[in-house]
């Protein structure tokens, strides 16, 4: 049952339904809002992107799902409701409970994740006595078993090696393994494969989709790259400045973007096929807090603006599961990715 | 456990040329006095006879490097010669003076490395507070303040005024190690003062440099609790920058034990090197100083090994 009146049609619950998160920060002297009206929600077993500019808030969102936002200055607004408890009323001890065990993630730097001084093997199973009552060597099984799972050839050496002497690609299987040593609900990727080279990047990617498929873990993937949403995600969110501007299946957005913005970052797609086509990248950059526009935060770079676009938009589901923030979205005939 | 032994075995070799410039060093102390070797060794009263025999003695007709290498000879034999003022043998005098000295030394180490640790790691989980400025502000101070000057504050206020502590002499901690250790206290805080300070400035900025790191976000990200991160990871982390400060302490405590054993009046070999020195008893002060050298090598010898063993950075560079 929905534990809050007035929330969504009545059909499976939602593992993660995040509602109206806000976060601001304060800077000394006001507090500037970062996350603005943030609302979405995961399924179970959902494998779900996230896609938008480098500084639209992408982390920060999940790093506020996670209850890992500095200690002080920070405001943190609205709910995030998971398997019904709402994790933003949780104290800090009840939310340590919830990371790693139920909700974990893997960052962007392979290179720095991992603490310099302990073994693979160490840092995995320290993982799992957090979380269980078990002996060492019970839990070192369990993290043997988490890195063959990622696909580490000889799991057992690999649990006695330092993180430096493992490649870039190894030590993000390994942050993977760790992630999901404890049988997680959701797993949040962000950027796991940003710091690694195409082909490793490849591999990690069809890693997440296979453990994904496999353990039932919902996975919410967070990446700047719209192509790897559209190889491996059935659902996408596009953010952009603190805001969720677009929210529905892969394929039908790709077919037919509804958010301008979503269709500027499809046009900025590499076309292998069509090589002489200059990448038409979205003019301009996400505004900063004081250059926030008080109407559509699009607006400015925007070649579709018109009057009504200057108050804000509020995010209108539409009858097809498809959400938009973007009044003109129905009259606009966006161009969808070419194939 | 091959790689600590070959690891041990790499570092021996390395501190060679090390011990053998620290002994060259000492054994050229008494060719750098100006004058004849065998005329200062003899006293200032002693006749021809007995300066001819100093000589041949201590073979100071013979070439340099035979010379070093016979005297090198005899100390890895545990022969450091005898005092020219007591006749005693040098070891001896150093063996019943060193337990003072090492006394001070290692108590003063634990009270650095206890409070300064602990205000390091205060600071730099409580940036801003006053726990923080205190450290950040009195650091700078501690390091600069001399030692015999706060040693001359410390008597004044808790020996003479608040008779919490006796203001001079030592104790052998063998027979009554209570009484050892009140006679040390004062001593040994004069010389933890500034090896505190700099203990709990560098904690701190070690500490704030790993606690914002991408790896600790790991860690709270797996659920661990701000305990286990600070003090399991935190302090591993950083322990390469305690152990070679605290080994840097160790050099500074030996020297800094010649003014504070001279200040406290205490028997130690920091007071034995001033008084040879001053009485150019120069078998005893070359000898006093050999000590010191042996043992601010060992352990710098010992914190490289720790600090490999803790660290796989620092053993596979
Ligand atoms: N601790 C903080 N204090 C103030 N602003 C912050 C803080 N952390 C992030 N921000 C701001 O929040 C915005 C979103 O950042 P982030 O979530 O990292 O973006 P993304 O992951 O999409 O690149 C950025 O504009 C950034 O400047
Ligand atoms: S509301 Fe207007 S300005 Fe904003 S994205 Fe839609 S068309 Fe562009
Ligand atoms: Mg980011």
């Amino acid at each position: 049952m929905d534990p809050i009146p007035g929330g969504r049609e009545p059909r499976q619950q939602p593992l993660l339904d995040v509602r109206n998160l806000s976060v601001a920060f304060h800077d000394g002297e006001t507090w500037g809002e970062v996350l603005t009206d943030v609302s979405f929600a995961i399924e179970p077993g959902e494998f779900v992107g996230i896609v938008g500019e480098s500084g639209c808030g992408k982390s920060l969102t999940a790093l506020s799902i996670l209850g890992l936002l500095p200690p002080r200055g920070v405001r943190l607004g609205g709910a995030m409701l998971f398997d019904g408890r709402d994790l933003a009323k949780l104290s800090e001890r009840a939310r340590r409970e919830v990371r790693g065990r139920r909700i974990s993630m893997v960052f962007q730097e392979p290179m720095s994740a991992l603490d310099p001084v302990f073994t693979v093997g160490t840092q995995l199973l320290e993982t799992v006595r957090t979380h269980f009552k078990v002996g060492r060597r019970e839990a070192l099984e369990r993290a043997v078993e988490a890195l063959a799972a990622v696909g580490i050839a000889s799991p057992r050496q690999a649990a006695a090696m330092y993180p430096s002497s493992l490649s870039g690609g190894m030590r993000q299987r390994a942050m993977i393994a760790m992630a999901l040593v404890c049988e997680p609900r959701l797993l949040i990727a962000d950027e796991p494969t940003t710091a690694l080279d195409v082909t490793i990047q490849a591999q990690i990617m069809d890693l997440l989709i296979e453990l994904g498929q496999r353990t039932g873990t919902a996975i919410l993937f967070i990446t700047h790259n719209l192509a790897l949403v559209a190889e491996s995600c059935r659902r996408m969110l596009t953010m952009y400045a603190g805001q969720i501007v677009e929210d529905g299946p892969v394929r039908e957005i790709l077919a037919r973007p509804r958010h301008p913005y979503t269709a500027g970052l499809l046009g900025s797609i590499p076309q292998s096929s069509r090589r002489k086509s200059v990448l038409p990248s979205i003019p301009g950059r996400v505004p900063s807090l004081h250059e926030m526009p008080p109407g559509c935060r699009f607006a400015p770079r925007c070649a579709h603006v018109e009057p009504p676009c200057l108050v804000p938009q509020q995010l209108v589901s539409g009858r097809d599961w498809r959400k938009v923030r973007c009044r003109r979205a129905g009259e606009l005939a966006l161009p969808g990715a070419q194939s | 456990m091959g790689t600590t032994l070959r690891l041990v075995a790499r570092r021996l070799w390395q501190l060679l040329p090390i011990v053998m410039f620290a002994t060259l060093v000492v054994f050229l102390l008494l060719q750098l006095v100006p004058g004849d070797p065998a005329l200062i060794l003899a006293g200032d009263y002693a006749s021809k006879e007995r300066i001819e025999e100093i000589r041949q003695l201590y073979g100071f007709d013979r070439p340099l490097i035979v010379q070093y290498l016979s005297w090198f000879l005899n100390v890895l034999h545990g022969d450091l010669g005898t005092s020219l003022l007591s006749g005693a043998p040098v070891l001896e005098l150093i063996m019943q003076r060193m337990p003072n000295t090492v006394l001070i030394a290692v108590y003063s180490l634990i009270i650095a490395a206890v409070v300064g640790i602990t205000l390091g790691v205060l600071a730099a989980t409580r940036v801003g507070s006053r726990v923080d400025a205190f450290v950040t502000s009195t650091a700078s101070l501690g390091v600069a303040l001399p030692s015999f000057w706060l040693a001359i504050l410390l008597v004044a206020t808790f020996a003479l005024q608040l008779h919490l502590f006796p203001a001079t002499g030592a104790r052998p901690f063998t027979v009554n190690p209570g009484d050892a250790i009140r006679h040390a206290t004062l001593p040994a805080v004069a010389l933890a003062v500034g090896v505190i300070a700099e203990l709990a400035r560098q904690t701190r900025s070690a500490l704030i440099e790993v606690l914002s790191s991408q790896y600790v976000r790991t860690l709270r990200a797996k659920g661990l609790g701000p305990m286990a991160i600070l003090w399991k990871h935190g302090l591993r982390n950083i322990s390469v920058t305690l152990l070679t400060l605290l080994g840097l302490a160790v050099n500074r405590l030996f020297s800094g034990a010649v003014v504070i054993e001279a200040v406290f009046a205490i028997p130690g070999a920091g007071s034995l090197v001033a008084y040879s020195a001053i009485n150019k008893d120069f078998p005893v002060v070359q000898g006093t100083v050999l000590m010191f050298a042996v043992i601010v090598i060992l352990v710098n010898l010992t914190v490289d090994i720790l600090n490999a063993l803790l660290d796989p950075r620092v053993a596979e560079e």
